[in-house]
C-alpha cells in the first residue's frame, strides 16, 4: 500500500530521484505535448526544426564564411559552422525554455503535485528531438562535401550531448528559480544568450583567439563544440583535457542548479 | 490492511506566509537592484535588522495547529468563510505547497482535483487532452486507455474527439474535463470547489457519479465547497474552519448550522492592501444585507455595502465606484457616485445596488476616480432559493427586466 508522509520540506534527498523515476510517464507526456503543440502551431510543422538551423547556416556561411573569410580549421565553412550551430542551438534553446518552464506551466504547478524537476528535464528533451531532426542536415552536408566521420570519434558524441544537457539544465534551473521571483529576468535572457553566441566558438574556431584561447575554455560549450568538430570532421585531435574540464564543471553546475531549484521549489506554488 | 489505522492522519499542521508572499508577490529584479543602488545604506540596515531579528517580517498563519483523522471510506466536507484556510489545507494535502510545521500521513494513493481540466491544452484534440490530463492527474497510460471509452461516453463528446478543444463550447470543455477527473481511482480524493462550473444538470450528474464511486468503491473523499446543498448530499461529517483553525468536526447538519451562525455574527472584514496613496485609505468594507451569510444574496434582492474610508487631504473631485466582474474577469457593470469635493476626515459610503444578476458567482471591485482601484475585494454569490416562479435563468449574467407584447396586427 502506498503511504505518503507530508512534512515541512527538506532540501534534497535520494527519494527525489526515485520519485522522478515514478513519474517518468508524465515526463513523457510533457515532451509529447510540447512537440505536438509546436508542430501543430507552425504550419510548416516539423520542417521548422530543419529550416531554422539550415537558413542560419546559409546566412552565416555567406557573411562570415564568404565575405568575412573567417578561418575554419581547413573544413568547408558551411559544415564547420553547422556543427557549431547544431550544438549551440540545442544548448541555447534548451536553456531559454528551461528558464521559462515554471512560469509557462504555472497553471499546472499551482493545481497538481508532481516532482517539479520534470518540467525542465522535459524542455531539454523536447529540444533534443529538434537536435536529432536538425542532424539530418548535417548528414546531408557531409555527403555533399564528401566527409566521412571517424567512427571512433562518433563514440564521443553521447558524452558531448551529456555535457550540453547538464550545462543547459544546470544553468536553466538557476534561471528558472530566479525567474519565479524576479519576472523581468526572462526579458534580459535572450540578450545574454545572443552575446554568449559570440563568446563561444560557433562561427569562428577557438584557435582564432591564439594564446588567449584558454579563456574561451571557461565556457563549457567551447569544449563541446570544439570536440564535436574534432570528432565529426577531424579538424584537430580530440582534446581530452578540455572535455574533462567541461564535464566536471557542468556536473558541478548541474548539482548546484538542482540544489538551488530544490531549495526554492517549496515557494513556487505560493508566489507564482 | 490495517483498518484500524486512519487513512488520513493530520497532526498539528500549520502554514505560515509572509505578507509579501500573500500579496501574490513576485517583484522585478530591476526594482530590487535600483533600490539597493539608490539607498545602499538603508538596504543594508533593513537586511541587517532582519538577520538579527530586530525587524520582524509580517507573518500570517493561514493554518495553525490543525489536526484530525479520517477513516477509510468516509466522505468529509470542509466549510468555512473566505480566508478560513480551506484552500491552503487542500494545497498542503495535495503537496502543492509544503506545511511550515506538522505532519500528515496518507495511507493510500492520493488524487487531487483542485480544478477541472488542469493542463488542458487548447491546441490538442479531445483525445489527446484526455491522455495528457489523465497523466497530470496521476493516472497511468494503461489505466487511461482502459477507461477511455467510458470517459468519452460520460462526457458525451464522441463526435468531437479529434477536434482541438479550443473549438469546444465551454460546456463541452467542462464536461470532458470533469469526466477525466471522475474516472481517477485514487484511494483518497481531494476535491476543491470544482462543481461550481458547468450547468446545473451536469453538476447533478457529477454529484451522482461521485456518490456512486464512494459507495461502490469505498473511496475516501475530502470535499471543499461553498455549496451547502452539495455538502449535505455527499458528506456524513464536516469540518468547520475559521481563521486557520478547526472550529468543529461533527455531523454535517450541525456543522452547517455552526458555520452559518458564526458567519452571521462576524461580518467579514477584507484584508486590505495598502492603497499606496497617503491621502486616501480604506478602513473597512462591509456587506450589510440582513442575511446569515456574508456576500451571499438571494437573486433580485438589493445588495448593500458599506465602506469606511479615511481622507487626510482635501480631494476636489472625488468619485467612488463599484465594479462587478464575472469570475473570468469580464466587466459586467460599473456604477459610481456623483463627483464631489471631500474635505479630510473619516467617511462612510453606503451603497445600495439594484440586483438583476443571474444566480452565480461574481467578483466585486471598487475604485476611486484617478486615484485608487481595488479589484476583486470579494466574491459575491447570488443564490436562487426563494424565487420559485423563476426556477431557471436564460444564458447571460444579467436578467434585464423585460416586457414583451405580441399582438396580431
Amino acid at each position: 500500500m502506498e503511504t505518503t508522509v507530508i512534512r515541512p520540506r527538506k532540501t534534497f534527498s535520494l527519494k527525489d530521484i526515485k520519485e522522478l523515476w515514478q513519474y517518468r510517464e508524465l515526463l513523457y507526456f510533457f515532451v509529447w505535448r510540447d512537440l505536438k503543440v509546436r508542430y501543430k502551431q507552425t504550419f510548416v510543422g516539423v520542417a521548422w526544426a530543419i529550416f531554422q538551423p539550415f537558413i542560419t547556416m546559409v546566412i552565416f556561411s555567406i557573411f562570415f564564411g564568404s565575405l568575412a573569410k573567417m578561418p575554419s580549421d581547413g573544413v568547408p565553412y558551411p559544415i564547420f559552422v553547422y556543427v557549431g550551430l547544431l550544438f549551440w542551438q540545442f544548448f541555447s534553446t534548451a536553456l531559454s525554455d528551461t528558464s521559462n518552464t515554471l512560469i509557462s506551466n504555472q497553471s499546472i504547478i499551482t493545481k497538481v503535485y508532481f516532482p517539479r524537476l520534470i518540467l525542465p528535464i522535459s524542455s531539454v528533451m523536447t529540444k533534443f528531438v529538434d537536435f536529432l531532426i536538425a542532424t539530418l542536415i548535417l548528414i546531408g552536408l557531409m555527403f555533399y562535401y564528401g566527409y566521412m566521420p571517424h567512427i571512433s570519434g562518433l563514440l564521443i558524441l553521447p558524452l558531448l550531448l551529456l555535457i550540453t544537457f547538464m550545462a543547459s539544465v544546470g544553468l536553466g534551473l538557476f534561471l528558472a528559480s530566479i525567474n519565479v521571483k524576479y519576472r523581468d529576468v526572462r526579458y534580459a535572457l535572450p540578450f545574454f544568450i545572443q552575446i554568449m553566441l559570440f563568446l563561444t566558438p560557433v562561427i569562428y574556431p577557438a584557435s582564432i583567439a591564439g594564446k588567449y584561447s584558454f579563456l574561451l575554455a571557461i565556457n563549457p560549450m567551447t569544449g563541446v563544440i570544439q570536440s564535436a568538430r574534432a570528432a565529426i570532421l577531424g579538424t584537430t585531435p580530440i582534446n581530452w583535457l578540455l572535455i574533462e574540464i567541461s564535464f566536471i564543471s557542468t556536473s558541478i553546475l548541474m548539482i548546484l542548479g538542482i540544489y538551488v531549484f530544490k531549495k526554492t521549489e517549496r515557494y513556487f506554488a505560493d508566489i507564482i | 490492511m490495517h483498518d484500524s489505522k486512519p487513512i488520513i492522519e493530520i497532526k498539528g499542521i500549520g502554514k505560515k506566509y509572509n505578507i509579501t508572499h500573500q500579496r501574490g508577490g513576485y517583484v522585478s529584479l530591476r526594482d530590487v537592484l535600483m533600490n539597493i543602488l539608490k539607498s545602499p545604506f538603508s538596504f543594508l540596515k533593513t537586511k541587517a535588522k532582519q538577520v538579527v531579528g530586530l525587524e520582524k517580517k509580517e507573518d500570517f498563519w493561514a493554518l495553525k495547529d490543525v489536526s484530525f483523522n479520517v477513516q477509510r471510506g468516509e466522505v468529509i466536507g470542509i466549510i468555512g468563510s473566505n480566508g478560513a484556510g480551506k484552500s491552503t489545507l487542500l494545497k498542503i494535502l495535495s503537496q502543492i505547497t509544503p506545511p511550515t510545521e506538522g505532519e500528515i500521513i496518507l495511507r493510500g494513493r492520493v488524487g487531487s482535483l483542485l480544478e477541472v481540466g488542469t493542463g488542458f491544452h487548447p491546441e490538442l484534440t479531445g483525445r489527446e487532452n484526455i491522455f495528457l490530463n489523465g497523466a497530470i492527474l496521476g493516472m497511468k497510460k494503461k489505466e487511461i486507455a482502459e477507461k477511455f471509452d467510458e470517459i468519452v461516453a460520460f462526457a458525451g463528446i464522441e463526435k468531437f474527439l479529434d477536434t482541438p478543444v479550443k473549438y469546444y463550447s465551454s460546456g463541452m470543455y467542462v464536461r470532458l474535463a470533469f469526466s477525466v477527473a471522475a474516472h481517477m481511482e485514487p484511494d483518497i480524493l481531494i476535491v476543491d470547489e470544482v462543481l461550481a462550473v458547468g450547468d446545473a444538470e451536469f453538476q447533478k450528474k457529477c454529484l451522482g457519479k461521485m456518490e456512486e464511486v464512494t459507495q461502490k468503491n469505498g473511496r475516501t473523499i475530502l470535499f471543499v465547497s461553498h455549496n451547502m446543498g452539495a455538502i449535505r448530499q455527499l458528506c456524513e461529517k464536516t469540518i468547520v474552519l475559521n481563521k486557520g483553525s478547526i472550529v468543529d468536526f461533527i455531523e454535517t447538519e450541525k456543522a452547517i448550522d455552526i458555520y452559518l451562525s458564526k458567519t452571521k455574527s462576524e461580518k467579514i472584514i477584507i484584508p486590505l492592501k495598502n492603497t499606496n496613496r497617503e491621502e486616501f485609505r480604506i478602513k473597512k468594507i462591509e456587506f450589510k444585507n440582513d442575511t446569515n451569510k456574508p456576500w451571499i444574496v438571494e437573486c433580485f434582492e438589493k445588495i448593500k455595502i458599506e465602506v469606511i474610508m479615511e481622507i487626510t487631504e482635501n480631494i476636489p473631485n472625488f468619485r467612488f465606484g463599484i465594479g462587478i466582474n464575472s469570475l473570468s474577469g469580464e466587466r459586467i457593470s460599473t456604477v459610481h457616485s456623483d463627483e464631489k469635493t471631500l474635505e479630510k476626515g473619516e467617511y462612510l459610503v453606503s451603497i445600495e445596488l439594484e440586483n438583476r444578476l443571474v444566480p452565480g458567482r461574481y467578483e466585486l471591485g471598487l475604485g476611486v476616480l484617478n486615484r485608487y482601484q481595488l479589484p476583486g475585494f470579494s466574491i459575491l454569490e447570488v443564490e436562487n432559493n426563494k424565487n420559485n416562479d423563476h426556477k431557471w435563468f436564460n444564458p447571460g449574467s444579467i436578467d434585464i427586466k423585460s416586457d414583451f407584447v405580441i399582438k396580431k396586427k
